[in-house]
């Protein structure tokens, strides 16, 4: 009995969706715009998302080191500071290094490279480059930097200058706008998606209180509240996968559209391909909530009709 | 087998639908109801149904008092009186044979029986031939035939039939009432409402005519007085 039914709510869900061809229409057209803005947000945060990674890994301090720091002693610094909980990277350029840099820096500078010539030995010190998980965290860096800990075994100053100081106004203007635009997206997503759930509640709502006659007559004649909410769940879920489907296909050509749009202008995501490498997920999250929040939205709009 | 026990339905003060009405039905009875609108005859009907509370009193279907039945029960109820009203009441985007079919799926009827039961009724009715037709594609008599095969599918105790043949044709009228005589005659409780003086005559049997809320005659084998 128990399959019995099962099957005979579900057909009359699928039979029930097709007949009320209209307002499935509308509201299957209705939920696929709420869905693509539910859909756009995702795309929004990826985008600011990579767009502040971007941001932050451009922010870096500097360590000077002493011209006579010995190579095992600058080792054992970058160990030291690759140790700490707020360090991402720590890149070393050695002295040479450091010196063909400045030299590809200042190629067409002949004064520049002359005077270099002039100089006997390798005036430039060797860097240890430090990106820091997060910008408010290279004050802490600095401070180690300066204290004693970064000494060497025999007790030497091999640090010669960190260039946080220089930097520090730039890096916490930069930091604190790299908060504001988190919270700014996070806000803005929970409105759109807030928005998105109320107007799918309510357009469900409607195609139900156009057939509050129909619950009436159910009851009159002893169908169980199970029964009669069956088929208006599982239309619930046909509008939800069919608004699914659709805002899915609408994504591949817009994205694809966009693509290389979004690329040269927010440094480095290329929305097409996020969404292709992250289809699994997106599918996921478009579908479940078409499917949830059909099927949700209509049990608690039957549920209206059925208290009586 | 229906036992009013003193019932008030009292919407607002000085607004009675019913008041102090006490009334037995017993099994295989045909009983109309008549008055003027606002008498209290729909009212009446929806305490039964259990679709209204009494403001005073108790409504009892055979020893069960119908307002303090769990919904479950209730559906149960539900399933042993069969409902006609003059309005219809069909389910619009189900053809007839469906919507027969729901009011047995409802009572949790096995596939075959419906397969084998929808037709049949509806030819009892007269409407053999509009199995696949759905309501709007239906006369007024048409639609009431399917509401009464509806009703009567389930084998129910009592088939209550309110106002059926208000929105009927003459013809249609008399029709519509030889079909709930016949149903009378194979045992089932009848009660039925109006106000059409030529349905009541055409009868003949108990008559309770009520005005404001009140029983005002119960006539063993009535004519319609009012």
């Amino acid at each position: 009995m128990m399959w019995t039914n099962v099957k005979r709510v579900v057909r009359a869900g699928f039979v029930g969706f097709w007949r009320n061809g209209f307002v499935s229409l509308a509201s299957v057209l209705v939920m696929t715009v709420t869905l693509f803005v539910i859909g756009s947000v995702i795309f929004l945060l990826a985008t600011l998302d990579a767009s502040l990674n971007n941001l932050k890994s451009k922010v870096d301090v500097n360590v000077y080191l002493t011209t006579t720091a010995a190579e095992e002693e600058i080792m054992s610094l970058k160990t030291l500071l690759e140790a700490l909980p707020e360090v991402k990277t720590v890149s070393y350029v050695t002295r040479e290094q450091a010196l063909e840099n400045f030299k590809n820096r200042h190629q067409n500078d002949a004064p520049i490279l002359e005077a270099l010539k002039e100089v006997p030995d390798n005036p430039l010190s060797a860097v240890l480059n430090i990106v820091a998980k997060d910008p408010g965290q290279y004050e802490a860096i600095a401070n180690f930097l300066k204290s004693d800990n970064a000494l060497s075994k025999n007790q030497q100053v091999i640090v010669r200058k960190v260039n946080y100081d220089d930097n520090k106004t730039a890096i916490a203007v930069l930091s604190r706008i790299i908060d504001s635009a988190k919270r700014l997206g996070l806000a803005v997503t929970l409105v759109l998606v807030i928005i998105s759930l109320l107007i799918i509640f309510n357009t469900i709502r409607l195609a139900i209180y156009t057939a509050r006659e129909e619950i009436s007559v159910m009851r009159l004649v002893g169908a169980s509240n199970k029964y009669i909410r069956g088929p208006f769940v599982i239309s619930g879920v046909i509008y939800g996968v069919l608004a699914g489907a659709l805002t899915l296909m609408i994504f591949y050509p817009l994205t694809y559209w966009l693509g290389s749009a979004t690329e040269n202008f927010f440094s480095g995501i290329n929305v097409y391909r996020y969404y292709i490498l992250n289809f699994g997920q997106i599918f996921g999250i478009i579908m479940g909530s078409g499917v949830l929040l059909g099927a949700v939205s209509s049990y608690l709009a039957v549920r209206r009709y059925l208290n009586v | 087998m229906i036992y009013f026990d003193n019932v008030s339905k009292i919407y607002s003060d000085d607004c009675a639908a019913l008041s102090n009405v006490t009334l037995t039905v017993t099994p295989k009875e045909f009983v109309s109801i008549v008055g003027h609108s606002g008498a209290g005859k729909t009212t009446l009907i929806k305490m039964i149904l259990a679709e209204e509370r009494p403001t005073k009193g108790r409504v009892f279907f055979e020893s069960t008092d119908v307002h303090l039945l769990k919904k479950r029960q209730m559906n149960l109820l539900r399933r042993r009186i069969g409902t006609v009203f003059q309005d219809f009441r069909l389910l619009p985007n189900k053809t007839s044979y469906e919507n027969i079919a729901f009011a047995m799926e409802a009572a949790g009827r096995i596939d075959e029986e419906i397969e084998s039961d929808v037709p049949h009724v509806l030819e009892l009715v007269g409407l053999g031939k509009k199995i696949w037709s759905f309501p709007h594609e239906l006369s007024g008599g048409e639609k009431q035939r399917v509401a009464i095969a509806r009703a009567i599918v389930n084998q129910p105790d009592v088939i209550i039939a309110d106002e059926p043949t208000g929105n009927l044709d003459p013809i249609n009228t008399y029709e519509i009432i030889q079909i709930l005589k016949k149903i009378n005659d194979l045992g089932t409780t009848v009660i039925l409402t109006t106000h059409n003086k030529g349905v009541i005559d055409s009868v003949g049997r108990r008559v309770i005519t009520m005005e404001n809320g009140k029983i005002i005659r119960d006539d063993k084998e009535g004519k319609y007085s009012l």
